[in-house]
């Protein structure tokens, strides 16, 4: 389990969170199961790092983003921010929290609303939470919008007057409104085109050593978040399977998902690419209405063995700051 | 001039739209060897797809329209087929792969049923026949108890295995060339990687020729012999992989290649960022297309859109600039 305790380089402290969908079906709409989206995750973020959290379409990392945020109310767990248990709070409360914490959503055409101007879209945040007024807001907007190199005069155009870049930027802006000290970013580039994405990814950047901003990183591609991380996560079926520092994760991934999902990642240099090992993973992921029993991942697992199937290997410490769930990670050290 | 069965020249499609006409492919020239896998490189919108759809005839008309152009296969321009003889080209000696699998299958037809059709209608087999056959091939694609699946609807099938279902209709006529449509960028990289193993397989069983679409130069690298990088409407560079990765000559592959992480990064380093966007092209451009972001830009790309130079063995890139020296060529 991680740490319990919290020192003050946590700023976000996620503690089994859970965070079940109902399954309704018949006349009655009888709960008759339950997607188990987030299944028990555990992680820290330390302030001013970034945490990249991985995995595939599927397997829970924007739900537990979203939970976090309290967009959805978890099944079970707990999430403390700067000391504060976020699932307990209620109106007023956790709407002057929402302020410290903020998203940038994944698809730059549908999270902007067309029928705003950018002056409209980045100003709502200032003006919901009363914190500008007037010509002030205007400043402030105008301001933002030099911050993600957005020409200022622009603030009368509509969303769809903008490339999907220039947009992204404008969910950027709207983010950093109100002065945020985390931001959780929903696969904030999966969108754009490939030279684009530097731009996007370039600029979050900035912000980040400007304003000591703490990033959730969610993404799929491993290669973009090795870029931008200082740690970790991979997530499976609605499990962490797997967190340590980018260097160490890469390097010497321990858990055998984490191994055959780096070896599936093309790399762009034939020589490099030609002479890798490739594990390559039989079948698709369960669903998570019904995930296998023990290790979620034991059904396409290369090592897998009995014990698998029978008890959920501990998320445990293997070396300092090194987390794994499998029974045989000692293997690979 | 090397014997290639497919051979492109001087392309051009342009699309009608409420804002203008939009030159979508602008002069596209390539050829495609017996056997080889080609890869097309570019970010949306810069032709790579329009290009093969044109030599397949299937760009909608209006509003697209084939401008010019020739396309010789075995001897004809599929460019001035009839819809019907070009009809009996595509799916019987050229198979196709698109990106979307949940879309490119129909919902309402068995697995079985979609994979049977080809056969009957091409190669002529009873319904029979068409049936077994049907079944060797989702065993060839790696899907287990072929025979029983057959029966199941596309949604019943994950979209790797709807993907595999492609595949394997696309090479049920046993086609001498294969084109995929980034066939791989709506699937995960475990599933991407089982896709790309199935096709470099397929490729050494059954010989066929590949033009490989895509947007990701990480998956071109560890699968096509040959690159095509397009910008514009047109081809920017054209060179053998490994030469392609480790020397490029256009600044705009150069900036795209800059622009990667790599999943094996020794040390974080800014991401090289190519200001501005990719062009929309309201008429054929005069100058070179990518000056206006380009950092090595000089008078000459203004005035002239340069055409594919020579800069090494079976090495070619449209550019007046050498970029190691940052003088004209």
């Amino acid at each position: 389990m991680v740490t319990k305790e919290m020192n003050n380089d946590t700023l976000l402290h996620v503690d089994d969170l859970k965070m079940h969908f109902p399954i309704h079906r018949g006349v009655f709409q009888r709960q008759v199961g339950a997607v188990r989206a987030v299944d028990g995750v555990s992680f820290d973020v330390k302030r001013g790092e970034t945490l990249g959290l991985v995995g595939e379409s599927g397997c829970g990392k924007s739900t537990t983003g979203r939970t976090i945020l309290q967009l959805y109310k978890p099944t079970g767990g707990s999430v403390t921010f700067e000391g504060t248990d976020l699932v307990n709070l209620k109106g007023e409360q956790m709407r002057q929290m929402r302020r410290k914490m903020q998203m940038i959503f994944q698809d730059p055409y549908a999270s902007l609303n067309p029928r705003m101007t950018v002056a409209q879209l980045v100003g709502e945040p200032l003006m919901v939470h009363n914190a500008a007024t007037g010509a002030e807001i205007n400043e402030r907007v105008a301001h933002l919008l030099e911050l993600v190199n957005l020409n200022p005069a622009f603030a009368t155009r509509y969303p769809h007057e903008f490339s999907g870049g220039q947009r992204q930027r404008i969910g950027v802006a709207r983010a950093l409104a109100l002065q945020p000290s985390f931001i959780i970013c929903d696969e904030p580039i999966s969108a754009l085109d490939v030279s684009i994405q530097a731009q996007v990814v370039n600029l979050l950047e900035e912000l980040q050593e400007q304003f000591n901003l703490t990033y959730l990183f969610i993404a799929h591609d491993l290669s973009m978040v090795r870029h931008i991380s200082d740690r970790v996560a991979v997530m499976y079926l609605g499990v962490i399977v797997e967190l340590a520092t980018r260097d160490e994760l890469y390097a010497k991934p321990l858990h055998p998902y984490t191994q055959a999902l780096l070896s599936a990642v093309p790399i762009p240099d034939p020589v490099a690419d030609a002479k890798r090992k490739r594990t390559i993973l039989q079948g698709d992921v369960p669903s998570p209405a019904n995930p296998p029993s023990g290790c979620r991942f034991r059904t396409r697992c290369p090592i897998a063995e009995a014990v698998c199937a029978e008890s959920r290997p501990e998320f445990r410490e293997i070396r300092p700051g090194h987390f794994v769930a499998c029974f045989f990670a000692e293997r690979f050290l | 001039m090397p014997d290639f069965i497919l051979d492109v020249q001087g392309l051009e499609t342009t699309f009608r739209t409420p804002d203008g006409v939009v030159h979508a492919v602008n002069g596209v020239s390539f050829g495609l060897l017996e056997g080889e896998t080609l890869g097309v490189v570019g970010e949306s919108g810069c032709g790579k797809s329009v290009t093969m759809l044109s030599v397949l005839g299937l760009i909608p008309s209006p509003p697209g329209k084939v401008e010019a152009g020739k396309a010789i296969f075995s001897g004809q321009d599929l460019l001035k087929m009839s819809k019907e003889d070009i009809r009996h080209v595509r799916g019987a000696q050229i198979g196709m792969v698109f990106q979307d699998p949940m879309t490119s299958l129909n919902p309402v037809l068995t697995i079985g049923r979609q994979l049977e059709e080809p056969l009957m209608l091409h190669i002529g087999m009873t319904k029979n026949q068409a049936r077994e056959r049907a079944a060797e091939l989702l065993s060839m694609v790696g899907i287990p108890n072929a025979k029983d699946r057959l029966n199941d609807y596309p949604h019943q099938y994950s979209g790797g295995m709807r993907q595999r279902v492609m595949i394997a209709m696309a090479l049920s006529c046993s086609p001498q060339i294969l084109i995929a449509d980034e066939p791989t960028t709506a699937l995960d990289v475990t599933i991407q990687a089982q896709i790309m193993d199935l096709v470099k397989r397929l490729r050494d069983e059954l010989g066929m020729a590949i033009i490989w679409i895509t947007h990701d130069l990480g998956v071109v690298a560890g699968l096509a012999q040959r690159v095509l990088v397009m910008y514009g409407g047109f081809i920017i560079e054209e060179a053998p992989v490994q030469e392609l990765y480790s020397n490029p000559e256009h600044p705009y592959t150069i900036g795209l290649l800059g622009s990667l992480p790599r999943v094996d990064e020794k040390e974080r380093t800014k991401l090289f960022s190519i200001e501005g966007q990719p062009p929309v092209l309201y008429q054929k451009p005069d100058a070179c297309p990518f000056a206006p972001r380009c950092k090595w830009a000089m008078e000459h790309c203004w005035q002239e859109n340069p055409p594919l130079l020579v800069v090494g063995p079976e090495h070619r890139a449209a550019c007046w600039v050498d970029t190691r020296t940052g003088r004209h060529r």
